[in-house]
Protein backbone atom coordinates (compact mmCIF):
# COMPACT_ATOMS: atom_id res chain seq x y z
CA UNK A 1 0.00 0.00 0.00
CA UNK A 2 1.06 3.55 -0.60
CA UNK A 3 -0.24 6.96 -1.32
CA UNK A 4 -2.37 5.66 -4.02
CA UNK A 5 -4.59 4.19 -1.05
CA UNK A 6 -5.96 7.18 -0.57
CA UNK A 7 -8.41 9.09 -2.37
CA UNK A 8 -7.25 11.26 -5.07
CA UNK A 9 -9.22 14.01 -6.54
CA UNK A 10 -10.06 14.09 -10.25
CA UNK A 11 -12.25 16.52 -12.54
CA UNK A 12 -14.28 15.50 -15.04
CA UNK A 13 -12.69 16.18 -18.45
CA UNK A 14 -15.74 14.85 -20.41
CA UNK A 15 -18.83 12.83 -20.47
CA UNK A 16 -20.07 10.78 -22.89
CA UNK A 17 -23.61 9.58 -23.19
CA UNK A 18 -23.38 5.65 -24.12
CA UNK A 19 -26.68 4.41 -24.11
CA UNK A 20 -30.32 5.16 -22.19
CA UNK A 21 -29.14 4.65 -19.15
CA UNK A 22 -25.77 4.93 -18.98
CA UNK A 23 -22.71 7.43 -18.82
CA UNK A 24 -19.26 7.22 -18.98
CA UNK A 25 -17.06 10.00 -17.12
CA UNK A 26 -13.54 10.82 -18.33
CA UNK A 27 -11.34 12.28 -15.65
CA UNK A 28 -8.47 14.85 -15.89
CA UNK A 29 -5.62 11.97 -15.18
CA UNK A 30 -4.49 8.51 -16.14
CA UNK A 31 -3.51 5.83 -13.92
CA UNK A 32 -0.70 3.97 -16.07
CA UNK A 33 -0.28 1.02 -14.38
CA UNK A 34 -3.60 0.18 -14.37
CA UNK A 35 -4.54 -3.23 -15.51
CA UNK A 36 -7.45 -4.09 -17.68
CA UNK A 37 -10.36 -5.27 -15.10
CA UNK A 38 -9.12 -3.81 -12.00
CA UNK A 39 -11.15 -1.76 -10.19
CA UNK A 40 -11.17 1.91 -7.89
CA UNK A 41 -13.83 3.20 -5.54
CA UNK A 42 -14.84 6.36 -6.74
CA UNK A 43 -16.56 8.59 -3.86
CA UNK A 44 -18.43 11.46 -3.14
CA UNK A 45 -18.34 12.81 -0.10
CA UNK A 46 -21.41 13.54 1.53
CA UNK A 47 -23.21 10.60 -0.82
CA UNK A 48 -21.32 7.00 -1.26
CA UNK A 49 -18.40 5.28 -2.58
CA UNK A 50 -18.86 2.03 -4.42
CA UNK A 51 -16.90 0.03 -6.54
CA UNK A 52 -16.11 0.62 -10.38
CA UNK A 53 -14.03 -0.89 -12.96
CA UNK A 54 -11.85 0.55 -15.19
CA UNK A 55 -13.20 1.03 -18.96
CA UNK A 56 -10.10 2.97 -19.59
CA UNK A 57 -6.83 3.91 -17.91
CA UNK A 58 -5.73 6.98 -19.75
CA UNK A 59 -7.49 9.05 -19.43
CA UNK A 60 -9.33 7.27 -16.86
CA UNK A 61 -12.53 6.50 -17.75
CA UNK A 62 -15.65 4.54 -15.64
CA UNK A 63 -18.79 3.68 -17.10
CA UNK A 64 -21.73 4.23 -14.79
CA UNK A 65 -25.31 2.72 -15.52
CA UNK A 66 -28.13 5.10 -13.73
CA UNK A 67 -29.48 1.69 -11.17
CA UNK A 68 -29.41 3.42 -8.10
CA UNK A 69 -28.95 6.44 -6.08
CA UNK A 70 -24.76 6.72 -6.12
CA UNK A 71 -25.13 6.04 -10.08
CA UNK A 72 -27.24 8.40 -10.46
CA UNK A 73 -25.36 11.00 -8.43
CA UNK A 74 -22.66 9.88 -10.55
CA UNK A 75 -24.70 10.35 -13.99
CA UNK A 76 -25.94 13.93 -12.73
CA UNK A 77 -22.19 15.81 -12.49
CA UNK A 78 -21.13 17.61 -15.37
CA UNK A 79 -17.48 18.06 -16.72
CA UNK A 80 -15.58 20.46 -13.87
CA UNK A 81 -16.92 18.71 -11.15
CA UNK A 82 -14.56 16.84 -8.83
CA UNK A 83 -14.86 13.07 -8.28
CA UNK A 84 -12.73 11.23 -5.81
CA UNK A 85 -11.14 7.51 -6.43
CA UNK A 86 -8.96 5.00 -4.36
CA UNK A 87 -6.91 2.43 -6.35
CA UNK A 88 -6.32 0.91 -8.83
CA UNK A 89 -7.90 -2.31 -6.65
CA UNK A 90 -7.87 -6.13 -6.85
CA UNK A 91 -6.58 -8.82 -9.92
CA UNK A 92 -7.02 -8.09 -13.17
CA UNK A 93 -6.98 -10.36 -16.45
CA UNK A 94 -3.81 -12.13 -16.91
CA UNK A 95 -4.33 -12.33 -20.89
CA UNK A 96 -3.05 -16.17 -22.43
CA UNK A 97 -2.19 -16.70 -25.53
CA UNK A 98 -3.15 -14.62 -29.05
CA UNK A 99 -6.70 -14.95 -29.66
CA UNK A 100 -9.28 -13.95 -27.07
CA UNK A 101 -12.88 -14.19 -26.58
CA UNK A 102 -14.50 -11.71 -24.39
CA UNK A 103 -17.90 -11.88 -23.20
CA UNK A 104 -19.68 -8.86 -21.80
CA UNK A 105 -23.21 -8.99 -20.01
CA UNK A 106 -25.41 -5.40 -19.52
CA UNK A 107 -22.74 -2.68 -18.48
CA UNK A 108 -20.19 -6.16 -18.51
CA UNK A 109 -19.06 -4.98 -21.23
CA UNK A 110 -17.19 -1.94 -19.03
CA UNK A 111 -13.99 -3.28 -18.39
CA UNK A 112 -13.82 -5.24 -21.47
CA UNK A 113 -13.32 -1.88 -23.73
CA UNK A 114 -10.09 -1.69 -21.63
CA UNK A 115 -9.60 -5.26 -22.11
CA UNK A 116 -9.58 -5.21 -25.96
CA UNK A 117 -7.84 -1.93 -26.46
CA UNK A 118 -4.89 -3.55 -24.97
CA UNK A 119 -5.18 -6.81 -26.70
CA UNK A 120 -5.71 -5.24 -29.66
CA UNK A 121 -2.66 -2.99 -29.45
CA UNK A 122 -0.54 -5.93 -29.05
CA UNK A 123 -1.66 -7.16 -32.84
CA UNK A 124 -3.81 -10.55 -31.09
CA UNK A 125 -7.14 -11.60 -32.14
CA UNK A 126 -10.08 -10.04 -30.46
CA UNK A 127 -13.70 -11.34 -30.26
CA UNK A 128 -16.45 -9.62 -28.56
CA UNK A 129 -19.78 -10.73 -27.44
CA UNK A 130 -22.07 -8.67 -25.94
CA UNK A 131 -25.57 -9.59 -24.99
CA UNK A 132 -28.13 -7.21 -23.42
CA UNK A 133 -32.25 -7.05 -22.57
CA UNK A 134 -32.66 -4.90 -26.21
CA UNK A 135 -30.59 -2.86 -28.17
CA UNK A 136 -30.67 0.55 -26.59
CA UNK A 137 -28.89 -1.60 -23.88
CA UNK A 138 -26.16 -2.66 -25.39
CA UNK A 139 -22.72 -0.61 -24.24
CA UNK A 140 -19.77 0.19 -26.40
CA UNK A 141 -20.61 -2.17 -29.59
CA UNK A 142 -19.15 1.02 -31.80
CA UNK A 143 -16.59 0.90 -29.91
CA UNK A 144 -14.86 -2.93 -30.03
CA UNK A 145 -15.89 -2.88 -33.61
CA UNK A 146 -13.91 0.87 -34.57
CA UNK A 147 -10.98 -1.75 -32.48
CA UNK A 148 -11.05 -4.10 -35.52
CA UNK A 149 -13.25 -6.80 -32.96
CA UNK A 150 -15.22 -9.18 -34.50
CA UNK A 151 -18.69 -8.00 -32.63
CA UNK A 152 -21.31 -10.60 -32.22
CA UNK A 153 -24.66 -9.71 -30.27
CA UNK A 154 -27.16 -10.92 -28.76
CA UNK A 155 -30.80 -9.50 -26.55
CA UNK A 156 -33.59 -11.09 -24.82
CA UNK A 157 -35.84 -8.71 -27.33
CA UNK A 158 -34.42 -9.54 -30.48
CA UNK A 159 -33.94 -5.82 -31.62
CA UNK A 160 -30.13 -6.69 -31.97
CA UNK A 161 -28.20 -9.44 -32.90
CA UNK A 162 -29.39 -13.25 -32.25
CA UNK A 163 -32.67 -13.25 -29.85
CA UNK A 164 -32.18 -14.48 -26.17
CA UNK A 165 -29.26 -15.46 -23.92
CA UNK A 166 -25.84 -14.32 -24.83
CA UNK A 167 -24.64 -17.43 -23.45
CA UNK A 168 -27.14 -19.47 -26.52
CA UNK A 169 -24.37 -17.73 -29.24
CA UNK A 170 -21.42 -19.14 -27.48
CA UNK A 171 -21.08 -22.46 -29.28
CA UNK A 172 -21.33 -20.96 -33.01
CA UNK A 173 -19.01 -18.00 -31.30
CA UNK A 174 -16.53 -20.74 -30.39
CA UNK A 175 -16.38 -22.62 -33.36
CA UNK A 176 -15.84 -19.44 -35.38
CA UNK A 177 -13.38 -17.82 -33.40
CA UNK A 178 -11.55 -20.58 -31.84
CA UNK A 179 -10.05 -18.64 -28.95
CA UNK A 180 -7.50 -19.97 -26.32
CA UNK A 181 -8.80 -17.26 -23.48
CA UNK A 182 -12.41 -16.60 -22.65
CA UNK A 183 -12.63 -13.01 -20.75
CA UNK A 184 -16.47 -12.58 -19.50
CA UNK A 185 -17.80 -9.88 -16.86
CA UNK A 186 -21.71 -10.02 -15.52
CA UNK A 187 -24.23 -11.14 -14.05
CA UNK A 188 -23.24 -14.31 -11.74
CA UNK A 189 -25.66 -16.61 -13.87
CA UNK A 190 -24.22 -16.02 -16.72
CA UNK A 191 -20.64 -16.42 -15.24
CA UNK A 192 -21.66 -19.79 -14.49
CA UNK A 193 -22.94 -20.80 -17.80
CA UNK A 194 -20.21 -19.20 -19.37
CA UNK A 195 -17.61 -21.48 -16.94
CA UNK A 196 -19.98 -24.45 -17.49
CA UNK A 197 -19.17 -23.96 -21.23
CA UNK A 198 -15.77 -22.76 -21.00
CA UNK A 199 -15.13 -26.36 -18.86
CA UNK A 200 -16.85 -28.42 -22.12
CA UNK A 201 -14.73 -27.07 -24.64
CA UNK A 202 -11.41 -27.37 -22.43
CA UNK A 203 -10.75 -23.77 -22.48
CA UNK A 204 -9.42 -21.49 -19.46
CA UNK A 205 -11.35 -18.54 -18.18
CA UNK A 206 -10.74 -15.76 -16.85
CA UNK A 207 -14.46 -14.42 -14.83
CA UNK A 208 -14.92 -10.62 -13.28
CA UNK A 209 -17.22 -11.07 -10.25
CA UNK A 210 -19.08 -8.28 -8.81
CA UNK A 211 -20.13 -7.76 -5.55
CA UNK A 212 -20.86 -5.54 -2.38
CA UNK A 213 -18.01 -3.78 -1.63
CA UNK A 214 -16.80 -2.10 1.66
CA UNK A 215 -13.80 -1.79 2.37
CA UNK A 216 -12.34 -2.80 -1.21
CA UNK A 217 -8.48 -4.14 0.39
CA UNK A 218 -9.47 -7.38 1.71
CA UNK A 219 -10.42 -6.67 5.13
CA UNK A 220 -14.13 -6.53 5.67
CA UNK A 221 -14.86 -9.60 4.35
CA UNK A 222 -18.16 -8.26 2.86
CA UNK A 223 -17.42 -9.26 -1.15
CA UNK A 224 -16.98 -12.69 -0.09
CA UNK A 225 -18.36 -15.24 -2.96
CA UNK A 226 -21.20 -17.83 -1.55
CA UNK A 227 -18.92 -20.67 -0.90
CA UNK A 228 -21.35 -23.04 -3.26
CA UNK A 229 -20.03 -21.14 -5.83
CA UNK A 230 -16.58 -21.31 -5.45
CA UNK A 231 -16.69 -24.50 -5.11
CA UNK A 232 -18.82 -24.76 -8.41
CA UNK A 233 -16.31 -22.57 -9.93
CA UNK A 234 -13.20 -24.47 -8.78
CA UNK A 235 -12.18 -21.42 -6.45
CA UNK A 236 -10.55 -20.79 -3.16
CA UNK A 237 -13.47 -20.77 -0.80
CA UNK A 238 -13.63 -17.91 1.24
CA UNK A 239 -12.75 -15.57 -2.32
CA UNK A 240 -13.00 -11.99 -1.79
CA UNK A 241 -13.92 -10.29 -5.16
CA UNK A 242 -11.77 -7.20 -4.06
CA UNK A 243 -8.67 -9.32 -2.99
CA UNK A 244 -8.22 -12.17 -5.04
CA UNK A 245 -10.59 -10.88 -7.84
CA UNK A 246 -12.08 -9.32 -9.45
CA UNK A 247 -10.86 -11.24 -11.82
CA UNK A 248 -11.15 -14.89 -11.12
CA UNK A 249 -9.61 -17.63 -13.57
CA UNK A 250 -11.42 -20.93 -14.04
CA UNK A 251 -8.39 -23.24 -15.29
CA UNK A 252 -10.31 -26.34 -17.03
CA UNK A 253 -8.19 -28.69 -14.71
CA UNK A 254 -10.82 -28.52 -11.82
CA UNK A 255 -12.85 -30.95 -12.16
CA UNK A 256 -15.57 -30.00 -9.74
CA UNK B 1 22.02 -23.57 12.35
CA UNK B 2 19.32 -23.67 15.09
CA UNK B 3 16.10 -24.74 14.06
CA UNK B 4 14.24 -22.36 16.28
CA UNK B 5 10.08 -23.40 17.41
CA UNK B 6 7.18 -21.61 17.25
CA UNK B 7 4.89 -23.45 18.95
CA UNK B 8 3.46 -22.39 22.11
CA UNK B 9 1.12 -22.89 24.89
CA UNK B 10 -1.87 -20.50 25.70
CA UNK B 11 -4.36 -21.06 28.45
CA UNK B 12 -3.30 -24.62 27.94
CA UNK B 13 -3.77 -24.45 24.21
CA UNK B 14 -1.45 -25.51 22.09
CA UNK B 15 -0.58 -23.26 19.33
CA UNK B 16 1.29 -24.27 16.31
CA UNK B 17 3.18 -20.44 15.73
CA UNK B 18 2.08 -17.14 17.94
CA UNK B 19 0.19 -15.85 15.56
CA UNK B 20 -3.79 -14.93 15.98
CA UNK B 21 -5.82 -13.27 13.24
CA UNK B 22 -7.62 -10.40 14.72
CA UNK B 23 -10.75 -9.35 15.05
CA UNK B 24 -12.72 -7.45 12.58
CA UNK B 25 -9.88 -8.84 9.53
CA UNK B 26 -11.94 -11.40 7.77
CA UNK B 27 -13.50 -13.33 10.18
CA UNK B 28 -16.83 -13.14 8.65
CA UNK B 29 -17.63 -16.58 7.87
CA UNK B 30 -16.74 -20.17 8.45
CA UNK B 31 -15.20 -20.53 5.02
CA UNK B 32 -13.09 -17.34 5.32
CA UNK B 33 -11.98 -18.06 9.29
CA UNK B 34 -10.90 -21.79 7.74
CA UNK B 35 -9.01 -20.19 4.72
CA UNK B 36 -7.27 -18.26 7.07
CA UNK B 37 -6.45 -21.30 9.63
CA UNK B 38 -5.45 -23.07 6.46
CA UNK B 39 -2.93 -20.30 5.58
CA UNK B 40 -1.07 -20.59 8.80
CA UNK B 41 -2.92 -18.43 11.49
CA UNK B 42 -2.51 -20.55 14.72
CA UNK B 43 -5.66 -19.23 16.34
CA UNK B 44 -8.40 -17.01 14.39
CA UNK B 45 -10.87 -14.44 15.70
CA UNK B 46 -14.00 -13.90 14.62
CA UNK B 47 -15.70 -10.54 14.11
CA UNK B 48 -17.45 -8.87 17.07
CA UNK B 49 -20.80 -9.68 17.23
CA UNK B 50 -23.11 -7.82 19.52
CA UNK B 51 -26.43 -8.54 21.16
CA UNK B 52 -28.63 -7.56 17.85
CA UNK B 53 -27.76 -7.23 13.76
CA UNK B 54 -26.17 -3.87 12.42
CA UNK B 55 -25.51 -3.13 9.08
CA UNK B 56 -22.20 -1.00 10.10
CA UNK B 57 -21.79 2.34 8.62
CA UNK B 58 -22.12 3.63 5.08
CA UNK B 59 -18.93 3.70 2.81
CA UNK B 60 -16.30 4.78 3.01
CA UNK B 61 -15.52 2.89 5.03
CA UNK B 62 -11.69 1.83 4.95
CA UNK B 63 -8.53 3.73 3.68
CA UNK B 64 -5.10 2.18 3.20
CA UNK B 65 -1.77 3.68 2.44
CA UNK B 66 1.73 3.45 3.57
CA UNK B 67 1.12 4.32 6.92
CA UNK B 68 -1.58 2.31 8.26
CA UNK B 69 -5.20 1.70 7.97
CA UNK B 70 -8.10 4.08 9.39
CA UNK B 71 -11.17 2.03 9.31
CA UNK B 72 -15.26 2.67 10.93
CA UNK B 73 -16.66 -0.58 9.48
CA UNK B 74 -19.23 -0.27 12.23
CA UNK B 75 -19.39 -3.49 13.66
CA UNK B 76 -21.55 -5.06 10.77
CA UNK B 77 -22.34 -8.62 12.13
CA UNK B 78 -25.77 -10.32 12.53
CA UNK B 79 -26.69 -10.34 15.78
CA UNK B 80 -25.52 -13.00 18.31
CA UNK B 81 -28.18 -15.61 17.88
CA UNK B 82 -27.39 -15.95 14.27
CA UNK B 83 -24.07 -16.11 14.42
CA UNK B 84 -24.25 -19.29 16.95
CA UNK B 85 -24.63 -21.85 14.07
CA UNK B 86 -21.94 -19.76 11.90
CA UNK B 87 -19.69 -19.78 15.04
CA UNK B 88 -20.37 -23.20 15.62
CA UNK B 89 -19.52 -24.79 11.86
CA UNK B 90 -16.17 -22.31 12.43
CA UNK B 91 -15.63 -24.19 15.49
CA UNK B 92 -15.91 -27.80 13.86
CA UNK B 93 -13.48 -26.94 10.95
CA UNK B 94 -11.27 -25.36 13.14
CA UNK B 95 -10.65 -27.83 15.28
CA UNK B 96 -10.10 -30.37 12.09
CA UNK B 97 -7.30 -28.13 11.70
CA UNK B 98 -6.39 -28.22 15.54
CA UNK B 99 -6.53 -24.38 15.20
CA UNK B 100 -8.68 -22.78 18.48
CA UNK B 101 -11.68 -19.96 17.81
CA UNK B 102 -11.69 -17.00 19.60
CA UNK B 103 -15.34 -15.63 19.58
CA UNK B 104 -15.06 -11.88 19.66
CA UNK B 105 -18.62 -9.89 21.10
CA UNK B 106 -19.63 -6.68 22.25
CA UNK B 107 -22.78 -4.98 23.19
CA UNK B 108 -23.89 -1.32 23.68
CA UNK B 109 -25.28 -2.08 27.16
CA UNK B 110 -23.18 -3.02 30.20
CA UNK B 111 -26.11 -5.86 30.80
CA UNK B 112 -25.80 -7.26 27.46
CA UNK B 113 -22.62 -8.27 27.62
CA UNK B 114 -23.22 -10.84 29.61
CA UNK B 115 -26.27 -12.14 27.30
CA UNK B 116 -24.19 -11.76 24.57
CA UNK B 117 -21.58 -14.26 25.91
CA UNK B 118 -23.98 -16.43 27.20
CA UNK B 119 -25.47 -16.94 23.78
CA UNK B 120 -22.29 -17.37 22.24
CA UNK B 121 -20.58 -19.43 24.69
CA UNK B 122 -23.62 -22.17 23.21
CA UNK B 123 -20.99 -22.16 20.03
CA UNK B 124 -18.17 -23.20 22.27
CA UNK B 125 -15.42 -20.86 21.39
CA UNK B 126 -11.91 -21.80 22.77
CA UNK B 127 -12.08 -18.45 24.22
CA UNK B 128 -14.26 -14.89 24.38
CA UNK B 129 -12.50 -11.96 23.27
CA UNK B 130 -14.58 -9.69 24.87
CA UNK B 131 -13.91 -6.26 22.94
CA UNK B 132 -14.67 -3.24 24.94
CA UNK B 133 -12.92 -0.49 22.75
CA UNK B 134 -14.36 -0.44 19.18
CA UNK B 135 -13.19 3.56 18.94
CA UNK B 136 -16.35 3.61 16.14
CA UNK B 137 -19.63 3.70 18.14
CA UNK B 138 -19.18 6.09 20.49
CA UNK B 139 -21.91 8.46 18.74
CA UNK B 140 -24.45 5.35 19.31
CA UNK B 141 -23.20 3.68 22.03
CA UNK B 142 -21.61 6.67 24.55
CA UNK B 143 -18.00 6.84 25.72
CA UNK B 144 -16.08 3.25 25.13
CA UNK B 145 -16.10 0.91 28.48
CA UNK B 146 -12.01 0.65 28.09
CA UNK B 147 -12.07 4.19 28.93
CA UNK B 148 -12.24 3.58 32.74
CA UNK B 149 -10.41 1.04 35.15
CA UNK B 150 -14.56 0.86 36.38
CA UNK B 151 -16.41 0.18 33.33
CA UNK B 152 -13.74 -2.45 32.06
CA UNK B 153 -14.04 -3.95 35.33
CA UNK B 154 -17.71 -3.99 35.42
CA UNK B 155 -18.23 -5.48 31.92
CA UNK B 156 -15.54 -8.14 33.16
CA UNK B 157 -17.80 -8.85 35.96
CA UNK B 158 -20.33 -9.07 33.83
CA UNK B 159 -18.90 -11.48 31.50
CA UNK B 160 -17.44 -13.56 34.11
CA UNK B 161 -20.68 -14.21 35.58
CA UNK B 162 -21.67 -15.32 32.85
CA UNK B 163 -19.91 -18.22 31.22
CA UNK B 164 -17.33 -20.40 32.24
CA UNK B 165 -14.94 -19.90 28.90
CA UNK B 166 -11.64 -18.40 29.28
CA UNK B 167 -12.12 -14.79 28.68
CA UNK B 168 -10.19 -12.03 26.87
CA UNK B 169 -10.93 -8.03 27.44
CA UNK B 170 -9.50 -6.12 24.56
CA UNK B 171 -8.14 -2.68 25.80
CA UNK B 172 -8.27 0.58 23.87
CA UNK B 173 -4.44 2.60 23.46
CA UNK B 174 -6.19 5.80 24.26
CA UNK B 175 -6.21 5.53 27.97
CA UNK B 176 -3.97 7.87 30.08
CA UNK B 177 -3.21 3.96 32.43
CA UNK B 178 -3.84 1.24 30.68
CA UNK B 179 -2.08 -0.99 33.07
CA UNK B 180 -4.85 0.28 35.85
CA UNK B 181 -7.50 -0.98 33.43
CA UNK B 182 -5.73 -4.13 33.05
CA UNK B 183 -5.36 -5.11 36.39
CA UNK B 184 -8.92 -4.07 37.25
CA UNK B 185 -10.13 -6.63 34.33
CA UNK B 186 -8.08 -9.05 35.97
CA UNK B 187 -9.02 -8.54 39.46
CA UNK B 188 -12.47 -9.49 37.78
CA UNK B 189 -11.05 -12.92 36.29
CA UNK B 190 -9.81 -11.73 33.11
CA UNK B 191 -7.50 -14.70 31.81
CA UNK B 192 -5.86 -12.95 29.26
CA UNK B 193 -5.92 -9.17 27.95
CA UNK B 194 -6.07 -8.09 23.94
CA UNK B 195 -3.98 -5.09 23.79
CA UNK B 196 -4.32 -3.07 21.28
CA UNK B 197 -7.64 -1.85 20.16
CA UNK B 198 -7.28 0.64 16.85
CA UNK B 199 -6.34 4.33 17.85
CA UNK B 200 -9.36 6.90 17.27
CA UNK B 201 -8.26 9.10 14.56
CA UNK B 202 -9.33 10.80 11.69
CA UNK B 203 -8.41 11.67 7.52
CA UNK B 204 -9.92 15.00 6.06
CA UNK B 205 -9.62 15.41 1.85
CA UNK B 206 -9.03 18.83 1.56
CA UNK B 207 -10.24 19.25 -1.18
CA UNK B 208 -13.72 17.90 -0.48
CA UNK B 209 -13.23 19.89 2.51
CA UNK B 210 -14.51 16.64 5.01
CA UNK B 211 -13.65 13.74 6.72
CA UNK B 212 -12.86 10.77 4.49
CA UNK B 213 -15.01 7.87 6.34
CA UNK B 214 -18.69 8.67 7.06
CA UNK B 215 -18.38 8.04 10.14
CA UNK B 216 -16.14 10.92 10.60
CA UNK B 217 -13.57 9.04 12.37
CA UNK B 218 -12.24 5.88 12.65
CA UNK B 219 -9.69 3.62 14.74
CA UNK B 220 -5.85 3.73 13.15
CA UNK B 221 -4.28 0.39 12.43
CA UNK B 222 -1.03 -0.81 10.61
CA UNK B 223 2.34 0.52 10.51
CA UNK B 224 1.70 3.72 12.18
CA UNK B 225 0.02 1.55 14.96
CA UNK B 226 2.87 -0.63 16.13
CA UNK B 227 4.91 1.66 18.67
CA UNK B 228 1.79 2.70 20.67
CA UNK B 229 1.22 -1.25 20.88
CA UNK B 230 4.97 -1.92 21.66
CA UNK B 231 4.32 0.70 24.54
CA UNK B 232 1.31 -0.68 25.76
CA UNK B 233 2.18 -4.37 25.86
CA UNK B 234 5.89 -3.55 27.53
CA UNK B 235 3.18 -1.72 30.34
CA UNK B 236 0.64 -4.28 30.82
CA UNK B 237 3.46 -7.25 30.59
CA UNK B 238 5.08 -5.83 33.68
CA UNK B 239 1.24 -5.16 35.42
CA UNK B 240 -0.87 -8.18 35.03
CA UNK B 241 1.00 -11.61 35.09
CA UNK B 242 -2.25 -12.69 32.86
CA UNK B 243 -1.14 -13.67 29.05
CA UNK B 244 -1.14 -10.94 26.27
CA UNK B 245 -2.39 -10.74 22.92
CA UNK B 246 -0.29 -8.12 21.64
CA UNK B 247 -1.91 -6.61 18.34
CA UNK B 248 -0.92 -3.46 16.36
CA UNK B 249 0.79 -2.97 13.35
CA UNK B 250 2.46 -6.47 13.18
CA UNK B 251 3.72 -6.92 9.36
CA UNK B 252 6.58 -8.77 9.79
CA UNK B 253 8.47 -11.29 11.56
CA UNK B 254 10.57 -8.99 13.11
CA UNK B 255 7.72 -6.55 14.02
CA UNK B 256 6.09 -10.19 15.68
CA UNK B 257 9.54 -10.71 17.24
CA UNK B 258 9.43 -7.31 19.11
CA UNK B 259 5.66 -7.63 20.53
CA UNK B 260 6.95 -10.98 22.07
CA UNK B 261 9.85 -9.07 23.03
CA UNK B 262 7.86 -6.30 25.02
CA UNK B 263 5.90 -9.25 26.83
CA UNK B 264 2.97 -10.78 24.81
CA UNK B 265 2.50 -14.26 24.46
CA UNK B 266 0.55 -14.20 21.63
CA UNK B 267 0.54 -11.61 18.64
CA UNK B 268 -2.06 -10.50 16.60
CA UNK B 269 -2.27 -10.05 13.13
CA UNK B 270 -5.06 -7.85 11.44
CA UNK B 271 -4.03 -4.91 8.99
CA UNK B 272 -0.90 -6.78 7.44
CA UNK B 273 -3.57 -9.04 5.71
CA UNK B 274 -3.87 -6.03 3.22
CA UNK B 275 -0.50 -6.45 1.64
CA UNK B 276 -0.44 -10.26 1.44
CA UNK B 277 -4.17 -11.48 1.49
CA UNK B 278 -3.76 -14.84 4.05
CA UNK B 279 -0.47 -15.76 2.89
CA UNK B 280 1.25 -12.76 5.46
CA UNK B 281 0.42 -15.75 8.06
CA UNK B 282 3.04 -18.05 6.19
CA UNK B 283 5.48 -14.83 5.74
CA UNK B 284 5.60 -13.68 9.31
CA UNK B 285 6.30 -17.28 10.44
CA UNK B 286 9.42 -18.04 7.89
CA UNK B 287 10.70 -14.60 9.19
CA UNK B 288 10.14 -14.82 12.59
CA UNK B 289 11.88 -18.12 12.42
CA UNK B 290 14.86 -16.68 10.29
CA UNK B 291 14.95 -14.03 13.16
CA UNK B 292 15.10 -16.70 16.13
CA UNK B 293 17.61 -18.67 14.25
CA UNK B 294 20.26 -15.58 13.35
CA UNK B 295 19.59 -14.24 16.63
CA UNK B 296 19.98 -17.78 18.84
CA UNK B 297 16.26 -18.25 19.82
CA UNK B 298 15.56 -21.44 20.43
CA UNK B 299 11.91 -21.22 21.39
CA UNK B 300 9.84 -18.18 21.85
CA UNK B 301 9.99 -18.06 25.55
CA UNK B 302 13.48 -17.25 25.03
CA UNK B 303 11.81 -14.24 23.36
CA UNK B 304 8.78 -13.48 25.66
CA UNK B 305 9.26 -10.28 27.40
CA UNK B 306 13.46 -9.67 27.12
CA UNK B 307 13.04 -5.90 26.69
CA UNK B 308 11.27 -5.50 30.03
CA UNK B 309 13.79 -4.06 33.11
Amino acid sequence: MNQAGLFTAYRIQEKRLENAQTCSLLLDGSLPDALPGQFVMAWLPGIDERPFSLSENDPIRITVADVGSFSHALNQLQPGDHLWLRGPLGKGFMPRGHSHLLIGGGYGAAPLSFLAKSLCAQGDQVGVCLGARSCADLLFVGEFESLDCQVWLATEDGSAGKQGLLTALLPEVLNALKPETIYACGPIGMLLAIAALARTAGLPAQLSFESVMRCGVGLCGSCELPEETCQQLGLTPGFLVCHDGPVGEISTNHSK
Amino acid sequence: MLTPELNCSFLGMNLTNPLVLASGILGTSPSLMERMALSGAAAITSKSCGPEARAGHPNPVTVAWDCGVLNAIGLTNLGARAEVPLLRETKQRLAALGVPLFASIFAPRLEDYGEVARIIAEAEPDLIEVNISCPNVASEFGTPFSASAEGAAAVTRTVRKAVSLPISIKLAPNVPEISRIAQAVVAEGADAITAINTMPAMLIDAIAAKPVLSNRTGGLSGPALKPIALRCVYELAQAVSVPIIGTGGVSSGIDAAEVLIAGATLVGIGSAVIRDGPSVFARICTELTTFMSVNGYAQLADLRGRALP
